[in-house]
């Protein structure tokens, strides 16, 4: 394979691996805070992508549709939150999971019903833009995908870290019942928790649709699983891992589908990720430990 | 004579009860496994490869294939020890993925094309297996065996410090429960006839803990409920057309909200069987 | 005073740290056979420590333990549980779906085959379904014997814990916080079936804060203050003690 090949591969990981970075932190953000897998993010992820395209398809500017499918996306993660979760707070793990699971299943079918099950494409102009960087050429819709990664998950870390909102989400996972102590009202972060979820899944819906230039219904769930498999690699508790983690899983992809073929791809990408679990459970970079988790 | 449609979800049922006992055995020690549809996987194709390209009887087969995923199932019940909850879901998830992606590129077994040349089982034995299974693991429950596990389940610390090995507990029951699975995944190639690792996949998977779930998970014969309740309610909301899969999940949410234990549990299974209290 | 029977449990500069911390520090004590020991001390003491470095929840960082001569240092906690010592929690810890019968059956020693484990548990004739009988009379649990173990008043809970450590037949019973939650009636009957019990030959050690209890229960005394052991002795001797007087006032009990 040429060098020039290479570096656009390369470059196609980045773009890729970019998406997984959102859509772990939006799984991470749950998972971190309740200890459960949201399995609808992987559906919310998908329909943010629908009404972002439908809005560019409609004409409407970019970042208008980016905003409309956070939106869209982060009112549902609310919804699921009121019914699917917050009643069964209490329950083992695995029963919110599962409520989760039916919402996902609502959801896809939802989608399947609103716009079809063949993928729908976006107009080929609206692509066209290459900039040129010597041999390699980056679509303008890589650069924007890479770059407002880049600004969420710095603005989902700057809220985590310096603002008080971060700090009660941080006492609220570290220990729910002292957090209340302190005077944190548990239940609204919660929601605030499933609110920014969303908010993250349904920009990473509309980036890598239009990354790919199409989006189908069925986007969400093999997607979602490989940002699962991201947000163990960075650390569950770590914004900046996933950071780490999604473009170095892009990248891994990239490279077995360039060396090894591209079936064995998700062979390594899940090896991976059971090897980081076993041996570093605090993920690439450190920090709490993830494998005290709860009892399911 | 029961028609074909019929029979088919009979035979869909019972082999998704034994996918979801299979969940159970595991679930009974504390130990949630997303990933077992990768055992049912490796069932599937051992045992179509034996009774294909090796001619063996489709029983031997079956039993072979469970003792093979069994001692997979026991590998992997090792690292799984260091693992818990959430943690442990997510890394069997993973083994999932990677059985589902290395038949993938098993060539010899067709990859993605998929195999076929089995040839098809009749219901009768499906459900004589997945009877035989159920009344197994039923009879089970009553043992001594079953009051470790349960323990474990419970309060491991506690279960150690009584003098039960937890460890041992806690990988037998990976290897059992692998090798129902397998059996489960062997029914499956020689009812449909033809496999395909997409078979195998998560979604798999979290239909087998759906069952088990939906049944109830305390007692094994809801397995038995939660696989006839997946098989045959999607058959049921047909009048809902486009939107069965919808009406699925909305149901789906509300079993889990108003009955959390699932739909049996002991209590209800006791008076069921109108058995007195257990002695 | 007669002479000491030989030690059922030993320790030997037993020391346990926690990040640098010293929870147990050179801790030596003898635990009589027949006898009643009680660990005493201010909260903090690492008495729980103690009991979770001999039951192998801990593997001590330095020093060595032997129950009747045979080194228990590093055994697993189910391989020393099998080696006769049973254990109570401070905080109680029992199976959450399991009846009070249930709970008499699962901790007895198992010796027999790989098929006889998967033979029905307890039925009335069988071995098991007598000890958990005798059990449930010694401890008066005949009227809860088939509710959940969990939903039973505190007292009852602690006597539940107490028969399921006494089904393994250990030989060294050790009791965390026996009466804690416990009314003043219940813990004088407890009082009594803990005599008995001596007086049937076990060995029995715990810790208990409440002094009356333990002065007029325990036929020695090891008093334990910042992971040391400062005291031990008979009770009167350990009463009178200077060192006891002086780490007990300072933590205002």
């Amino acid at each position: 394979m040429s060098g020039t090949l290479l570096l656009q591969q390369a470059i196609n990981g980045l773009t890729l691996g970019a998406v997984y970075t959102l859509i772990a932190l939006s799984f991470s953000l749950v998972m971190g805070i309740l200890g459960i897998l949201n399995l609808a993010i992987a559906e919310l992820f998908m329909i943010g992508g629908y009404v972002g395209f439908t809005l560019i398809i409609a004409g409407a500017p970019l970042p208008v549709a980016l905003l409309a499918g956070m939106l869209a996306a982060a009112a549902l993660s609310l919804v699921i939150e009121k019914i699917g979760y917050e009643p069964l707070r209490n329950a083992p793990l695995i029963t919110p999971m599962l409520s989760t699971l039916g919402f996902s299943i609502i959801l896809q079918n939802l989608a399947t019903n609103l716009w079809g099950s063949d993928p729908l494409q976006l107009p080929g102009d609206m692509l066209a833009t290459r900039i040129a960087l010597g041999e390699v050429s980056i679509g303008a819709m890589q650069l924007l995908v890479i770059g407002a990664a880049i600004v969420m998950v710095a603005a989902l870390a700057f809220v985590i870290r310096y603002t008080t909102l971060g700090r009660a989400l941080r006492a609220v996972a570290e220990n729910r019942d002292v957090a209340r102590l302190l005077g944190v009202r548990a239940d609204r972060i919660l929601l605030i928790a499933f609110l920014l979820s969303g908010l993250l899944a349904g920009a990473a819906g509309v980036l890598i649709s239009l990354h790919y230039a199409a989006i189908t219904p069925y986007i969400g769930v093999e997607t979602g699983l490989k940002a699962i498999a991201v947000m163990v690699v960075g650390g569950v508790t770590r914004t900046w891992g996933a950071l780490l983690a999604g473009p170095l899983i892009g990248l891994a992809e990239v490279a077995t589908v360039a060396y090894g073929g591209s079936q064995i791809r998700d062979f390594v990408v899940y090896g991976l990720m059971i090897l980081i679990l076993l041996v570093r459970p605090q993920g690439l970079l450190g920090g709490a430990r993830s494998d005290q988790g709860p009892r399911v | 004579m029961i028609s074909t449609y019929h029979a088919a979800l009979l035979a869909d049922s019972g082999i998704l009860m034994l996918g979801a006992l299979s969940v159970y055995i595991i679930l009974a020690t504390g130990q949630l496994s997303l990933g077992n549809a990768g055992f049912m996987g490796i069932g599937a194709y051992l045992a179509s490869y034996l009774t294909v390209e090796a001619g063996l009887p489709l029983t031997l087969a079956l039993v072979l294939s469970a003792l093979a995923a069994g001692m997979v199932g026991i590998v992997i019940g090792f690292p799984a020890l260091r693992l818990r909850g959430i943690y442990l879901a997510m890394a069997t998830l993973g083994f999932g993925e990677m059985v589902r992606s290395f038949f993938l590129n098993f060539e010899p077994m067709g990859g993605a094309g998929g195999f076929s040349g089995m040839v098809h089982v009749s219901v009768g034995y499906i459900w004589l297996w997945a009877g035989g299974i159920l009344v197994l693991v039923t009879l089970l429950e009553r043992s001594r065996l079953w009051l470790e596990i349960r323990a474990t389940h419970d309060d491991e610390t506690a279960a150690s410090l009584v003098g039960l090995n937890t460890t041992a507990t806690k990988i037998g029951a990976f290897g059992f429960g692998a090798a129902v699975a397998a059996v489960a995944g062997g029914l499956f190639a020689h009812h449909h006839v033809y496999i395909e690792p997409a078979n195998f996949g998560f979604d798999r998977s979290i239909e087998l803990v759906l069952a088990v779930i939906l049944g109830g998970s305390t007692v094994a014969p809801g397995a038995l409920v939660g696989a006839v309740l997946l098989v045959l309610l999607p058959e049921t909301l047909r009048f809902l057309a486009d939107w069965r899969l919808a009406a699925f999940g909305t149901l789906l949410v509300l079993v889990l909200l108003v009955r959390r234990q699932g739909i049996l549990d002991r209590g209800l299974f006791r008076a069921l069987t109108f058995r007195r209290q257990a002695s | 005073m007669s002479t000491m029977p030989a030690p059922l449990l030993s320790l030997v500069d037993v020391t346990r740290t926690f990040g640098g911390v010293q929870a147990l520090s050179g801790v030596s004590l003898d635990v009589a056979a027949g006898r009643i020991t009680g660990v005493i001390g201010p909260n903090g003491a690492g008495k729980t420590t103690l009991f979770n470095v001999i039951t192998g929840a801990y593997t001590p960082t330095a020093g060595e333990i032997y129950l009747d001569g045979a080194r228990l240092t590093g055994l697993k906690p189910y391989q020393i549980a099998r080696a006769g010592i049973a254990r109570t929690f401070q905080n109680i810890r029992l199976f959450s779906s399991m009846s009070v019968w249930e709970h008499l059956l699962v901790a007895q020693r198992h010796d027999g085959s790989v098929f006889g484990r998967l033979l029905p548990a307890g039925l009335a004739r069988s071995k098991a379904g007598r000890e958990a009988e005798k059990a449930l009379v010694f401890f008066g649990l005949e009227k809860v014997r088939d509710r959940p173990a969990r939903e039973l008043p505190y007292g009852t809970q602690r006597k539940v814990e107490m028969a399921r450590a006494l089904t393994a037949n250990p030989r060294l019973l050790l009791l965390d916080e026996p009466i804690a939650g416990m009314s003043h009636e219940e813990a004088d009957e407890l009082r009594h079936l803990l005599m008995r019990l001596r007086a049937d030959g076990l060995t029995i050690l715990l810790i208990e804060h409440d002094m009356t209890f333990v002065m007029n229960l325990c036929d020695r005394i090891h008093v334990l203050d910042f992971g040391r052991q400062i005291a031990h002795g008979t009770p009167e001797a350990v009463r009178t003690d200077p060192a006891v007087l002086d780490a007990y006032l300072g933590a205002d009990t």
